[in-house]
């Protein structure tokens, strides 16, 4: 019987020929991620191991992204925390304020997630590195902390759903549209516990940045991870990026798969999810006049630089809707440089817009741009649940970039195409 | 391991940032959680939890973030236990992780009522309603997981390994 990519990469972490769903195994891992706000957790759990060393000083990356800049005094506190175990225990990838990024943008960008690695963060959207034909899956801070000791973490080898994506996407529609469409579909618990790989002609003539909006939100339908195989857009990707060898995993033909799913994107509209959940999904064209007090463009969904490009094209010498707070949060410090010398920062700027330096902030209701009561925004991140960007009586609509930024012009919501 | 306790009952997809909003996520100090544990699903619950008491819950309860804080904060409000349809695949991990007992049966969910006493046996897997006589049967842990929750939670399992 044959295996699926992920069946195979977990596999191979487990010097094992063949593995099948439902089995147990103790696997190698390649990289282990923390953030600010999981990581402090993690090393307090570590730390109870009186151990003195992690088992690879190479292996962990430690990014301070969701509360960073500190927004206050007990952020400070855990980014400190972060900060002085990455010094004191050697760990060559943490990131400090000017280097770093929303994770999940800036692991791939600096090289250090490869195809057939196989990869545990404690945050849920580690998923997104499944782009690029890794194994990526998030866990908690307690994962963390054994992975650090030992390098190793526990997997129940998952059933696979495949998602086979034909036709060619209009022009404003994209990998944001494709995730929000099968979640729509399947529910957000639709795929709990399961592989996510996504295939098909709409994918492969999918760009790398709107592969990984796909891959990033697995866990919103519930799944363990999300894959795509790797194939040339892939290798173009990691050329210049990745230094360790890394290997390209096809799933077999006689792969067995709990679901397979077909969709057309040919006639798909641009999707829009509404509150409270990711699966409230309806075509743009529903939703128009929608009124709306801010609109957020980033997130580890939609921060790179082909979203920025996107709101940038739209918003070029128009200015935001009066009384509308549109705020752009670059995904990382490389990606705002780009986004500076080809103009979009200016475009952003003399429109009307915020641009902030990287970080989660509003995408977690953390800082620069939390709702008050009764306010509504539309965000290009990945979660809508109740409170997520502050007031639980406040409601959050997600969307790719282009509509955000079309919608942030007439201060409703509002297909690209009418802008 | 045994517990009674008096239930709240929650609804399906009760979220990460439901157990505990973001906005507090810049603490790990269990007591500091406990005390927004769950509010905005319920704002009055931090008030009327009380030590030993059950959550019961529809299906795919924490889904949502990666936040370890979401079972700590549910065992620093001193819930015994937390029985569910069934339960997102990282909250599950960590909440046996942390030795936050979990139990996953949806019968006993469709069943138990909000305010109803429940008596839950860990390994047996067997939840009582005291109210009704009903019982039900959980999906017994795994084999290797119940190694984990024999000593107490994942790095009292590491330490064990990494000194032997
Ligand atoms: S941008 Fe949002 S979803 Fe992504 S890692 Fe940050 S908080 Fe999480």
């Amino acid at each position: 019987m044959g295996m699926t990519i992920s069946q195979k990469i977990l596999a191979a972490h487990a010097d094992r020929k063949h593995v099948e769903a439902g089995e147990l195994l103790n696997c190698r891992l390649d990289v282990i991620l923390g953030n600010d706000v999981t990581a402090p957790v993690a090393i307090a759990e570590f730390s109870r191991l009186g151990l003195g060393r992690v088992f690879d000083q190479e292996s962990i990356v430690l990014v301070p992204d969701h509360f960073a800049p500190n927004k206050d005094i007990k952020s400070a506190e855990q980014c400190k925390i972060m900060r002085e175990f990455a010094r004191d225990y050697g760990i060559k990838y943490y990131f400090e304020i000017g280097q770093m990024g929303i994770e999940h943008c800036l692991l791939p960008e600096q090289g250090l997630v490869g195809p057939g690695d196989l990869i545990i963060g404690a945050d849920s959207h580690t998923c997104t590195y499944g782009a690029l034909g890794a194994f990526a899956t998030g866990v908690g801070s307690t994962d963390m902390a054994a992975a650090m000791a030992t390098g190793e973490a526990w997997f129940k080898v998952p059933e696979s759903i495949k998602l086979v994506y034909h036709g060619h996407a209009s022009r404003w529609v994209g990998g944001k549209d494709f995730i929000l469409h099968a979640i729509g579909d399947i529910g957000v618990d639709g795929a709990r516990y399961m592989s996510m790989e996504f295939t098909g002609e709409a994918i492969r003539n999918l760009s790398m940045d709107n592969r990984f909006s796909m891959a990033n939100m697995a866990i919103e339908a519930g799944g363990k991870n999300g894959i795509i195989a790797a194939d040339e857009i892939t290798l173009a990707y990691i050329k210049d990026r990745v230094r360790r060898p890394y290997t390209i995993y096809q799933s077999d033909p006689d792969a067995v798969y709990a679901r397979v799913i077909e969709y057309d994107v040919t006639d798909l509209e641009p999707v829009v999810a509404f509150p409270h959940l990711p699966e409230n999904t309806h075509p743009v064209s529903q939703a128009a006049g929608i009124t709306l007090d801010q609109v957020v463009i980033g997130s580890c969904t939609n921060g790179r630089i082909e979203d920025l490009q996107a709101a940038a094209e739209i918003l070029k010498g128009r200015r935001v809707y009066p009384g509308l707070r549109l705020i752009i949060l670059p995904g990382t410090q490389e990606i705002y440089l780009e986004a500076m010398q080809r103009g979009f920062i200016e475009t952003f700027i003399r429109a009307g817009a915020a641009v902030s330096t990287p970080t989660c902030g509003p995408c977690l209701g953390g800082h620069m741009g939390i709702l008050a009561k009764g306010e509504r925004a539309l965000a290009t991140t990945n979660r809508n649940f109740v409170g997520r960007m502050g007031h639980p009586e406040s409601e959050v609509y997600l969307s790719n970039p282009a509509v955000a930024a079309a919608s942030a012009l007439t201060g409703q919501i509002t297909p690209p195409w009418e802008v | 391991m045994k517990f009674t306790g008096k239930v709240h009952k929650f609804g399906a997809n009760i979220d990460t940032d439901a157990i505990i909003p973001a906005r507090y996520l810049n603490t790990v100090d269990p007591s500091e959680l406990a005390r927004h544990c769950m509010e905005d699903a319920d704002q009055e619950f931090p008030n009327k939890v009380k030590p030993g008491d059950i959550i019961v819950a529809d299906k795919n309860f924490g889904c949502g973030s990666s936040r370890e804080h979401a079972p700590i904060a549910i065992k620093g409000a001193g819930i015994s236990c937390v029985i569910a349809d069934s339960f997102a695949r990282i909250f599950y991990r960590n909440a046996i992780n942390i030795g936050l007992p979990i139990l996953e049966s949806p019968e006993a969910a469709a069943a138990i009522q909000e305010g109803d006493t429940v008596e839950v046996d860990l390994e047996s897997g067997k939840i009582k309603n005291l109210r009704s006589g009903e019982e039900y049967q959980a999906t017994p842990f795994p084999e290797f997981m119940q190694g984990i929750i024999s000593q107490g939670g994942l790095i009292n399992y590491v330490k064990e390994k990494t000194e032997s």
